[in-house]
């Protein structure tokens, strides 16, 4: 769910006390003015912004704590354009941080200082829809949900739909390989994309996939697909489209305790339904969102689940049947419902709301983006609460229970004196709880700035090694989006909080700190 | 014997190093006679066998490389479970770890997925013997670059295998197949109209003047999708003929090609079994590989010689654009950078 992350409610305080890399720097005027002129000659006036009152939308991303101001925006309407804008950023060695709608939760679309923010909304054009080989063929700035409305006459749809489907676009799904709420029937972006045109640095284009479902050589689409930005610039995609179900139904199901709700869970799955889609909420999230949009859920209960089915409508009238014994002999208190367009989208009001109105409880909220295998789920909450004890800040709990992605939202005041800081460690202390349970620090968020150190938690030395090679040898000079999604081993070291790999200290060459 | 062998196959892949003697990662060899030769001392890991965990409740099994398909797929069937992308093996000792390696892909590809749909995660060895884990048995992980796809289909080129982590999916309640009298270019057009359509086809296959349509899933779906579709009851025994290429078809002198392109692609001239809703064309033909290469191409796809007695000069698979070619050759430097595993057996660049 790509609801805000380090948001706040309207009015309420800024948070201020981020642990930034984003310090603003000094940058030499001559080096300005020479980008800038380079930039002039290939671009159109309207293409590129340098006063720093129009560089401030783009200071940030859905990551509101981490702000830098770039050298430049530019804002091309053509592929051509954006190569062109590429050539001379490698020519003149300036970093270059591709950006979509700006809604990504991990600052994967923070500006670097110094750099140049290459904003490919202007790219919006759907270039095709191919009905008979159920494709689209669209450009980068291009949102998810206007891709499944050009599909809609075709009785089509783009499945993988994060929260934020109505401004996002499909570049930057393909950038953080975005989820939702229905991946556990119809993949993540890596399942539904056919082929990719990528911008090099150096303005080449490459064709990543093919028409066909696969194409010769490495799967250099899969590489490509969450990379975040940091091996190539999407500059058009061609996405696969899927027939729209004929009847979904959703239900929705309460539980006096949420052990008894994850049990419902595993015992859906092990009888061989796959749901469209199967999201628990904990009690205070019930308790929030029922204070916040009345949608009707039972605010004693300690588990809600909501489980949609979609299909023929003869499978969905079964599988419906089977649901409802699982999650009454699962011990389900009250199970409701819902077939109609109206009634549907009411049960679902409360999840969809469950972020605002968790973020009504408090000034702040940090919403944590972990998963882990769906059989730990009730140990891991019993361990997201001790956590939440002994880090004195409560936890709501909102997840993609079929998946196993969680959403742990810490409450907090970031105006309290240390408690940004005990914040941000105690969703450190929650990640690498997943990856002790065998998870993974990031489900759907990605990496971004957010998780550099949660990821020297999960990876060792060798590894990290590995994602820079592979950077390497896309581009030596690194100038794509550098310092996100991969840590320096400098960084792990400092950091600290690194495993034992093989019975060796990590990073034994590195100095400790 | 099954068991874990890492840190034995780990020596000898540092001593490979150590003598610059290049590797050639093999399993029950089932799939030797797609690609190219690649020489080198053998690397065998069969005895890298077993399932390392295996919880039905997850979907989600981690096995080692050299474990038998065939063993695999057993222990999934007690469980209700399967491989959702249905893979081929191609002699009866097949392992997991070439089918990951060679990313083959059954009937069901279509409708299901391939192969790296379902990989989750994978431990490898590279090319300076230092032992990996990327992804992990979680369905959602987007931590790091996806490196389990990217050694999905290398042909062991990028590194050694060692365990994998796929999605399983259960097996569908009923499967009934229908065979329709049609020629190929009419079987086509049904097909593309049904793919527009939520519809529980898991398989499609075209030639010899019959349509065979797999139907799966919820009992009363299969049964009013049987009744649309129309046709005869055919033989579910089909499919498995098909997947491991043991039809009449494949049973010919000539060479047999794979064309991946575009479903809705114009049928070529020549004897062909089409499969994949049209993106799968099996063709048998003397036909030299230019030839097939171009009609790949211009139906926006490539070419793959699959099985032959001789290959042509420049290999068995789609040769690469300039650019694609330089950037696997530096992946390849990268990951393997004393070029020990495979070399060849992709592209003799790499």
């Amino acid at each position: 769910m790509h609801e805000s992350l380090l948001s706040r409610r309207a009015g309420g305080r800024a948070t201020l006390h981020c642990m930034a890399d984003a310090a603003t720097v000094a940058t030499d005027a001559a080096q300005r003015a020479a980008l800038v002129g380079a930039l002039r000659r290939v671009l159109p006036p309207d293409a590129l912004l340098h006063r720093t009152e129009d560089l401030k939308p783009y200071e940030c991303d859905g990551l509101f704590c981490y702000r830098q101001l770039p050298l430049a925006v530019v804002l091309p309407r053509t592929a051509d354009e954006a190569a062109a804008v590429l050539r001379v950023c490698d020519e003149l060695s300036v970093p270059v941080v591709a950006r979509g709608a700006g809604t990504g939760l991990s600052g994967g679309a923070l500006p670097v200082a110094g750099g140049v923010v290459l904003g490919l909304a202007r790219l919006d054009r759907v270039i095709e829809v191919d009905a008979a080989d159920r494709c689209a063929r669209v450009e980068p700035g291009v949102t998810n949900l206007a891709i499944s409305r050009a599909a809609a006459p075709h009785g089509l749809f783009y499945a993988p739909d994060p929260s934020s489907q109505i401004a996002c676009t499909i570049g930057g799904n393909v950038a953080e390989n975005a989820g939702g709420l229905h991946c556990i029937k119809y993949g993540l972006t890596t399942h539904n994309l056919l082929k990719l045109d990528v911008l090099t640095i150096d303005g080449e284009r490459l064709t990543l996939g093919a028409d066909a479902l696969d194409a010769a050589g490495y799967d250099l689409l899969a590489l490509m697909t969450g990379s975040e930005g940091l091996l190539g610039v999407v500059v058009e995609a061609t996405v696969k489209l899927v027939p729209k179900p004929e009847r979904v139904r959703v239900l929705l199901a309460a539980f006096a305790s949420v052990d008894a709700a994850a049990a419902a869970v595993a015992s859906v799955i092990a009888a061989g339904i796959v749901p469209a889609g199967l999201e628990m909420m904990d009690n205070p999230s019930i308790r929030a969102v029922e204070a916040y949009v009345q949608c009707g859920y039972p605010v004693d209960a300690e588990a809600v689940l909501l489980c949609e089915l979609d299909g023929i409508d003869e499978e969905v009238a079964d599988d419906s049947a089977r649901v409802e014994a699982i999650l009454a002999a699962a011990g389900a208190t009250a199970i409701r419902l819902a077939d109609a367009a109206a009634e549907r989208t009411a049960l679902w009001s409360g999840r969809k709301a469950a972020f605002p109105a968790l973020g009504r409880m408090a000034p702040d909220y940090y919403c944590i983006d972990g998963s882990i295998p769906r059989g730990r789920l009730p140990d891991v909450l019993r361990g997201i609460a001790e956590l939440s004890r002994e880090f004195g800040l409560p936890v709501a709990n909102v997840f993609h229970a079929g998946d196993g992605n969680l959403h742990p939202i810490i409450l907090y005041d970031s105006g309290a004196p240390g408690e940004q800081q005990r914040t941000e460690h105690l969703g450190t202390a929650i990640l690498a709880l997943c990856v002790e349970s065998g998870g993974s620090v990031t489900g759907e968020h990605g990496v971004g700035i957010e998780k550099l150190d949660a990821m020297c938690v999960q990876f060792d030395a060798p590894e990290i090694e590995t994602f820079h090679a592979i950077k390497r040898a896309f581009y030596p000079d690194g100038l794509l989006n550098p310092g996100k999604a991969i840590p320096t081993l400098r960084r792990c070291a400092e950091f600290g909080r690194m495993h034992v790999h093989r019975g060796q200290l990590p990073f034994p060459h590195l100095e400790r700190f | 014997m099954d068991g874990d062998r890492t840190e034995p196959i780990r020596e000898r892949v540092c001593d490979a190093i150590a003598r610059n003697a290049p590797l050639a990662i093999r399993g029950s060899g089932s799939k030797a006679f797609l690609g190219n030769r690649c020489e080198g001392e053998p690397l065998d890991l069969r005895g890298h066998a077993g399932i390392v965990s295996y919880a039905p409740g997850e979907l989600v099994v981690t096995a080692r490389a050299g474990t038998r398909l065939a063993d695999l797929e057993t222990a999934l069937d007690a469980n209700g479970q399967m491989l959702a992308f249905e893979p081929p093996r191609f002699g009866p000792d097949a392992t997991l770890g070439g089918t990951i390696a060679c990313a083959l892909s059954g009937p069901r590809r279509a409708s299901a997925g391939a192969a790296r749909d379902f990989v989750l995660g994978t431990r490898v060895i590279d090319g300076r013997g230092e032992v990996l884990r990327f992804g992990g048995e979680v369905i959602k992980n987007v931590a790091g670059y996806d490196v389990s796809r990217l050694m999905t289909g290398a042909f062991g080129t990028l590194g050694v295998l060692l365990d994998v982590s796929l999605r399983v999916v259960p097996k569908p309640r009923l499967e009934a197949t229908r065979v329709l009298e049609l020629d190929a270019t009419e079987a086509l057009r049904r097909v593309r109209a049904w793919a527009q359509r939520p519809l529980p086809i898991s398989a499609t296959a075209i030639g010899g003047g019959r349509l065979h349509v797999r139907l799966s899933g919820a009992e009363s779906a299969v049964r009013s999708a049987a009744a649309e579709i129309g046709g005869e009851a055919g033989d579910d025994g089909f499919w498995r003929a098909l997947r491991e290429h043991a039809l009449d078809f494949f049973a010919d002198d000539r060479a047999i090609w794979r064309l991946s392109v575009a479903p809705t692609s114009p049928i070529a001239e020549g004897a062909q079994l089409i499969e994949w809703h049209g993106a799968q064309r099996w063709m048998k033909t003397d036909a030299d590989a230019s030839h097939l290469r171009t009609l790949a191409a211009n139906a926006g796809g490539h070419a793959t010689l699959f099985r032959a007695t001789s290959a042509p000069a420049d290999g068995a698979f789609h040769p690469l654009p300039p650019a694609l070619l330089a950037l696997h050759r530096r992946l390849k430097a990268e990951l393997d950078p004393h070029a020990i595993f495979n070399r060849g057996r992709l592209y003799p660049e790499l």
